[in-house]
């Protein structure tokens, strides 16, 4: 088997992965039961987005993939902290009776 | 030769970050708790998306290139746990602490409030 037929074979089998890890944690986006949930699970969605679009950039060997992946990297973490910041400020008014 | 061995390694690098992220997204289903589903994916999702990194740094032959996945490595390895410490913060902040399964609460004693606040 060659360099190139490896590679072909792994993109494909973990472009596979990716796309039933985000489908997984999808599930967890719908079915969470608290915001925190929720949250969490969209944070690993950007993570396993930013894998995905990494696998896509070594499929077709346009490196200006890697640019998205970092950017969706900064943009995970940036909705993170505003989403839990939220769960924090939405909550201080009541405390205790947070869904 | 050595080119191959790269591209070779790139592919071990690459499956392995993909099993790392399903591993994380099937934990986050199947976990009991918040706590427990937040060392899921921060862990396991931080080193899946990492390893893909590396293998297209791996991979593309480029100084320049390699140079930015690296970047987004340590980008990523530093950011993920902050995010998942404030996210833990403000929900042990919010959240009822009665439906939590836990046996020992540390923070408790220090940030010197009753169960019921």
């Amino acid at each position: 088997m060659t360099s190139a037929a490896a590679l072909d074979l792994a993109t494909s089998i973990a472009l596979v992965m990716l796309g039933l890890a985000l489908l997984v944690s999808v599930v967890r986006i719908i079915i969470g039961p608290t915001l925190a949930d929720r949250v969490l699970a969209l944070d690993l969605l950007t993570v396993v987005a930013m894998g995905f679009v990494g696998a896509i950039a070594i499929r077709t060997g346009l490196t200006l993939y890697l640019d998205i992946a970092i950017a969706l990297a900064l943009l995970g973490f940036l909705a993170t902290i505003a989403l839990a910041r939220y769960i924090l400020s939405r909550a201080a008014p009541a405390p205790g009776d947070a869904p | 030769m050595i080119a191959d061995l790269a591209i070779y390694a790139g592919c071990v690098l690459l499956l392995l970050g993909a099993t790392f992220s399903l591993v994380a997204a099937i934990g986050v289903v199947r976990l009991p708790d918040l706590y427990t589903r937040m060392h899921a994916a921060s862990k396991a999702g931080a080193v899946g998306g990492g390893l893909v990194l590396i293998a297209v740094a791996l991979t593309c032959f480029d100084v320049g290139v390699a140079l930015r996945a690296i970047i987004g490595v340590v980008f990523l390895l530093l950011t993920t746990p902050v995010a998942a410490h404030l996210l833990a913060r403000a929900s042990y902040r919010t959240s009822d602490q009665s439906l939590l399964n836990m046996e020992i609460d540390d923070l408790k004693s220090k940030t010197g409030q009753d169960s019921k606040t």
